[in-house]
């Protein structure tokens, strides 16, 4: 079998190697060299890609990316988990209402943003339905701020959620769900003392799903917040883009890179942790 | 609390499926505005009629293909090979290349490029597209044919090598007709997420290599337009389209 094994490996391990590994590593030695004239690049070799991490306008935009996932991946704990209990509640329709958060994910990223532009700018579907029922006399500033990006964020990133919760919940043991109501626990204390502390590695791996594609976020920012709402991806695709200093955005995509591999071994070593 | 529950998912599944029902409704809107004017399919011979984003389409529509084909082909031997026995780096990278920030992906494919062409003197274009598209898909690829392969009885294979079958054969007449459903299922996935592709693909495309998600892109910044809500339903109908087509498959 080695042999055939070998020839079947190996069209797939020359694409992931040239195009996958082999640009991680350009741009790994990119971050160490130094800025060019006309955006080039030259040596010496150097650290100082690295160091400017810590300027404190970068600062501030780490913290806000990171704000603005942790945000976003805690307002899809919320709205998810009740889905997600519902879906794993409703017996022999399960699959229709897990397809039905499943396919909106399939489609267009793009337009999906783009759908939330013609429904919160100021002459959109929102304000024009307020404004015609006299709610409001000045249309709302509901597009291009924080909010509408971490609208966009949790719109796009709620099935990450609610997929690994499911899945928890589905396996729960219900017979220690009948044993919390016989000693008279309350719904609501059921709920909130055995069924969400069961559901632990769901929680943990959907927030972790939700919470990578937040901090890796181009699109979202971009289109919603409207240049004003900048997160770490628009810096990257700024720094290889206009500003043309490629050793600072190489510097600055395996940083991120770095991030979300760590996050992603904390959820792999907990084997509880149900990934897609 | 069950009723609750019920209503909550009501509210739930119309904050994810009302933004691109309502949108797709306006496509109809006769009116330039917001206001609804009465229906009309005006948008849509606009859309028809613009050339650039014709273009734009027919070059996905060749970009995807050619990608598809590619990554299905490569994607599902590479699942095979896996399922016989694993191999740490290789699963390893594919992993990482579904976890990687398209962002970075994206910026290390044009930094690639750009330092391989300096040496060949190739520009960026539709060529550079496509073998970015081919190394993103490839990773969709293997997981559905992998877990249509989980399904699949080992006893099978075993019985058509014991017949004198020899693995080629064992693969190609026992083992393929049975995980082809998966195989298509993969295929049709890997063609989706070619198609809807913005961010590598603006990265790493030449003048010559415009992809319809990037005239959308362009357009949206320009603002709303209710050209751009007609082209979104096209897209997004045809999208659904593939993935329930590909579900179906899967579930085989």
């Amino acid at each position: 079998m080695t042999r055939l094994r070998a020839i079947f490996l190996a069209p797939a391990a020359l694409v992931m190697g040239a195009l996958f590994l082999a640009p991680l590593a350009i741009v790994a030695a990119y971050s160490l060299l130094t800025r060019g004239a006309y955006g080039g690049l030259s040596t010496p070799w150097t650290l100082e890609n690295w160091a400017r991490l810590a300027d404190p306008i970068y600062g501030v935009i780490l913290l806000r990316t990171v704000a603005i996932s942790a945000v976003s991946t805690l307002l899809c704990l919320v709205l998810g988990f009740p889905l997600a209990l519902f879906i794993s509640r409703s017996g022999s329709r399960k699959n229709v209402y897990l397809n039905l958060v499943i396919l909106p994910f399939w489609t267009s990223f793009l337009i999906r943003t783009y759908a939330w532009m013609f429904l919160l700018r100021d002459t959109g579907l929102i304000n024009t339905a307020l404004l015609a029922l006299g709610v409001i006399h000045q249309p709302l500033p509901l597009l291009y701020n924080d909010g509408a990006v971490i609208l966009g964020l949790v719109y796009a990133n709620l099935p990450f959620m609610v997929l690994p919760l499911y899945a928890t919940l589905e396996r729960l043991d219900k017979s220690v769900l009948e044993a919390a109501a016989d000693l008279g626990a309350k719904p609501w204390a059921e709920l909130t003392r055995v069924t969400v502390p069961l559901s632990m590695p769901g929680i943990l791996a959907g927030s972790i799903l939700v919470f990578i594609p937040c901090l890796g976020a181009f699109l979202t920012p971009d289109l919603l917040g409207g240049g004003k709402s900048i997160m770490i991806g628009n810096v990257v695709q700024n720094q290889f883009t206009t500003a043309r200093d490629w050793p600072f955005g190489a510097a600055l995509s395996l940083a991120l890179m770095a991030v979300v591999m760590l996050l992603l071994a904390a959820v792999v070593r907990r084997k509880g942790a149900a990934l897609l | 609390m069950k009723r609750g529950l019920a209503l909550y998912a009501l509210g739930a599944y119309a904050f994810l499926h009302l933004p691109l029902l309502v949108l797709a409704l306006w496509s109809f809107n006769a009116s330039r505005f917001t206001v609804w004017q009465g229906f009309s399919l005006g948008w849509y011979s606009a859309a028809i009629a613009d050339t650039r984003l014709v273009e734009a389409a027919a070059n996905s529509l060749l970009i995807a293909a050619i990608a598809t084909a590619a990554s299905t082909v490569i994607g599902t031997l590479c699942a095979y090979g896996l399922w016989k026995r694993n191999s740490f780096t290789l699963s390893n990278s594919l992993y990482l290349s579904l976890v990687t920030p398209e962002i970075v992906t994206g910026v290390s494919l044009l930094a690639f490029f750009q330092w391989m062409f300096r040496y060949i003197g190739v520009r960026l274009g539709m060529h550079t597209v496509i073998l970015a598209h081919l190394a993103f898909s490839i990773a969709f690829v293997v997981i559905v044919v992998m877990a249509r392969l989980r399904t699949f009885d080992a006893s099978l294979e075993e019985a058509a090598l014991d017949l004198g079958a020899n693995e080629w054969q064992a693969f190609r007449r026992v083992t393929l007709p049975v995980i082809l459903p998966g195989v298509i299922a993969a295929a049709l996935l890997a063609f989706t997420v070619s198609i809807d592709d913005y961010v590598i693909t603006s990265l790493v495309a030449g003048v010559d290599s415009e992809t319809l998600p990037m005239v959308i892109y362009s357009m949206a910044r320009r603002g709303v337009s209710p050209v751009m809500n007609a082209i979104s339903t096209i897209v997004v109908a045809g999208l659904g389209l593939l993935i329930l087509a590909s579900e179906r498959l899967q579930r085989r």
